[in-house]
């Protein structure tokens, strides 16, 4: 019982990773329908800024934070609008594609030498590890701070999309684009805004898994985000708070999977309930309009 | 009907002809067997690549899992010759046809989805093998099989590769199936409407495209001599596409250019120089988004190239040449 308790520990801890990186994509999905792939490579990207303000402008964990945050909502706008927005009212496979050449150059761009090499960089303990025991459980600060960094960050956006104007023009983009530009909301705006906060997001959960696995290589973001995106579609794409219980979940069965059915599998088992959730419920779990697929 | 026959000697004698420029070439080493190895490289992925470009460009299904069935094509085939001892053309045929039989069971629930959600569906389906691999000791697991033999000469990935192509040629152009096809890309309400079973003609599309997956990957497997599930991952699947797309989805001859470029490209960067060579995925990166913004449509579109086609672009040349110098003729006189 302890164990299965630990591992719900282990579970959440990095469940609420995954929910950071999810929102950025159901956010991105709910406003102009696209699958942004490059967004776990500015997850990477933002693990990477983390690293340098910490190691090379010695920077405390607090404002490298927000350092790594700056610099992805940043990069995240400039994509948009360098690569996506001439692109928006084409082919959707298009558009697919050029997230991908946005994703393959994100990646080699950080491998040049001038940036961070090929090599596994560690990342910088900057805060250091402490444990607590509470009853045959076992936490570590880190855990704890993941999780309070993933809440704050949450309950922030949720208080940004349901309480102000730009969540409020935020919204009606997403549920129409066309009736929202009509009624005077500035849509290349919004939809900035949203790649900034998104983008921003990675890159806190970048800095959080990096202290969580401090190996930070050019495409340690892929597999991450693929699960991110899973988590998005488990909760209901398109829909913030579905992508915040989504991630958690596929964090508690992926550690559940790795201690109690195989731990090489794992990795199949977040696949396996994303096709399965296709199929059967398209919409996920919080979704209620009727997602054309 | 004399016609269609007379039409194919004329493609055949077009091959054989090609075919024996290749195996001079090859005979007095002006072409040295480095390049013999980049040419046969681009045959196996030219034969994967078509069979993406009938699915993604002539079905319009967007499919981010063609590697897996590369791996599966490449698992079956190394598997055969290595401990069974299967003659290797028998094991190619059994690579494309156990890819092609799972893409019908894949295809049969998920291609009903469409869009981005086939796009990850069988993104998620593509790693799901590549796990599975990895996980049975049988299949050498995450270390992959080596000391497979060398088979995938020229002449072998030549013939399958024309035969490809032609498959694919006739099917769409020639064929009431592919009109039912490519139907389903234009409008597949449309198409319904109209009494055309789309999930089976996607489900034919599919096959057809993952059993050509499933060749090429037996012939990688004898090309390489070394398969490990990683080589066969969703970054190569997006490389395929890439291939696809340069060459415009939808064109069979682009499909020969895109990827006749994307592989020789990147070899060719490699020798240029040492900053070349550290920066040539990100020159690649670049192009493939410049592409998107600049020419999405790819270097053919959805043409072809033909003799007629050929016969009219030089004839234009000749005329433009013809009238500028005429036009200076003029000029002189005035």
């Amino acid at each position: 019982m302890t164990e299965f308790l630990q591992q719900i520990i282990n579970g959440i801890s990095l469940g609420s990773v995954y929910a950071l990186i999810s929102i950025g994509y159901t956010m991105v999905y709910g406003i102009i329908k696209l699958i942004n792939f490059a967004h776990c490579d500015i997850f990477m990207v933002g693990a990477y800024t983390g690293y340098f303000a910490i190691t090379t402008l010695r920077l405390g964990f607090i404002p490298a934070l927000f350092f790594s945050m700056a610099v992805c909502a940043l990069l995240g706008v400039v994509i948009e609008r360098v690569a996506y927005k001439p692109l928006r009212n084409s082919a959707k496979e298009t558009l697919l594609i050029t997230t991908i050449g946005v994703e393959l150059f994100l990646q080699n761009i950080i491998k040049t030498k001038a940036l961070a090499g090929p090599n596994v960089l560690n990342f910088p303990e900057v805060i250091p590890t402490a444990t607590f025991k509470i009853g045959g459980l076992q936490f570590s600060n880190i855990q704890l701070i993941t999780l309070g960094i993933s809440v704050i960050m949450c309950a922030a956006l949720q208080f940004l999309i349901s309480k102000t104007n730009t969540g409020r023009a935020m919204r009606a983009t997403s549920y129409d684009r066309d009736a929202a530009a009509l009624m005077g909301i500035n849509i290349n705006r919004i939809i900035s805004v949203t790649f900034a906060i998104g983008s921003a997001l990675a890159a806190t959960g970048g800095i959080v898994f990096g202290m969580l696995y401090p190996k930070l290589e050019p495409i340690m973001g892929v597999m991450p985000g693929l699960k991110a995106f899973v988590a998005a579609v488990l909760g209901g794409i398109g829909i913030v708070p579905g992508a915040m219980v989504g991630g958690l979940s596929i964090g508690l069965i992926e550690t559940l999977s790795k201690v109690y059915i195989s731990s090489g599998l794992s990795d199949a088992i977040a696949f396996i309930i994303l096709i399965i959730i296709l199929l059967v419920k398209p919409t996920g779990l919080f979704g209620k309009r009727n997602v054309k697929v | 009907m004399k016609e269609t026959y007379k039409k194919y000697i004329k493609v055949v004698i077009g091959l054989i002809v090609a075919y024996a420029v290749f195996q001079i070439l090859f005979q007095t080493g002006m072409i040295n067997s480095y390049y013999n190895r980049i040419i046969r490289q681009i045959g196996i992925f030219l034969i994967s690549a078509l069979g993406l470009n009938l699915i993604l460009g002539f079905t319009g299904q967007f499919t981010l899992g063609h590697a897996a069935f590369m791996s599966i094509g490449a698992y079956t085939s190394a598997i055969l010759t290595r401990n069974f001892g299967v003659p290797f053309l028998l094991a190619l045929i059994a690579a494309a046809f156990t890819a092609a039989v799972l893409a019908i069971i894949i295809g049969y629930p998920i291609l009903r989805l469409t869009g981005d959600y086939l796009a990850i569906c069988t993104l998620g389906f593509g790693e799901i093998v590549k796990v599975f691999i990895q996980n049975v000791d049988y299949l050498g697991g995450a270390r992959g099989i080596s000391g497979i033999e060398n088979k995938s000469g020229f002449t072998v990935i030549f013939v399958l590769a024309a035969l490809c192509f032609a498959i694919i040629m006739n099917l769409i152009h020639h064929s009431s199936k592919g009109r039912a096809i490519l139907s389903v890309k234009e409008d597949e309400i449309a198409a319904q409407a109209m009494g055309i079973n789309t999930t089976k003609y996607k489900i034919i599309a599919f096959a057809i495209g993952c059993g050509m997956a499933g060749l090429a990957g037996g012939l990688f497997a004898h090309f390489s001599q070394f398969i490990d599930p990683k080589s066969f991952d969703f970054s190569k699947s997006f490389e395929l596409m890439t291939y696809v797309v340069l060459g415009g989805m939808g064109s069979l001859s682009g499909t020969v250019i895109g990827t006749s470029i994307l592989i020789a490209l990147p070899e060719w960067l490699r020798g240029l120089s040492d900053v070349v060579k550290e920066y040539r995925m990100l020159i690649y990166a670049i192009m493939l988004v410049s592409m998107m913004l600049f020419r999405p449509q790819g270097i053919m579109g959805t043409k072809e190239i033909t003799v007629a086609g050929l016969k009219n672009f030089f004839g234009k040349i000749k005329r433009i040449f013809r009238s500028s110098s005429t036009s200076v003729n003029k000029g002189k006189e005035a």
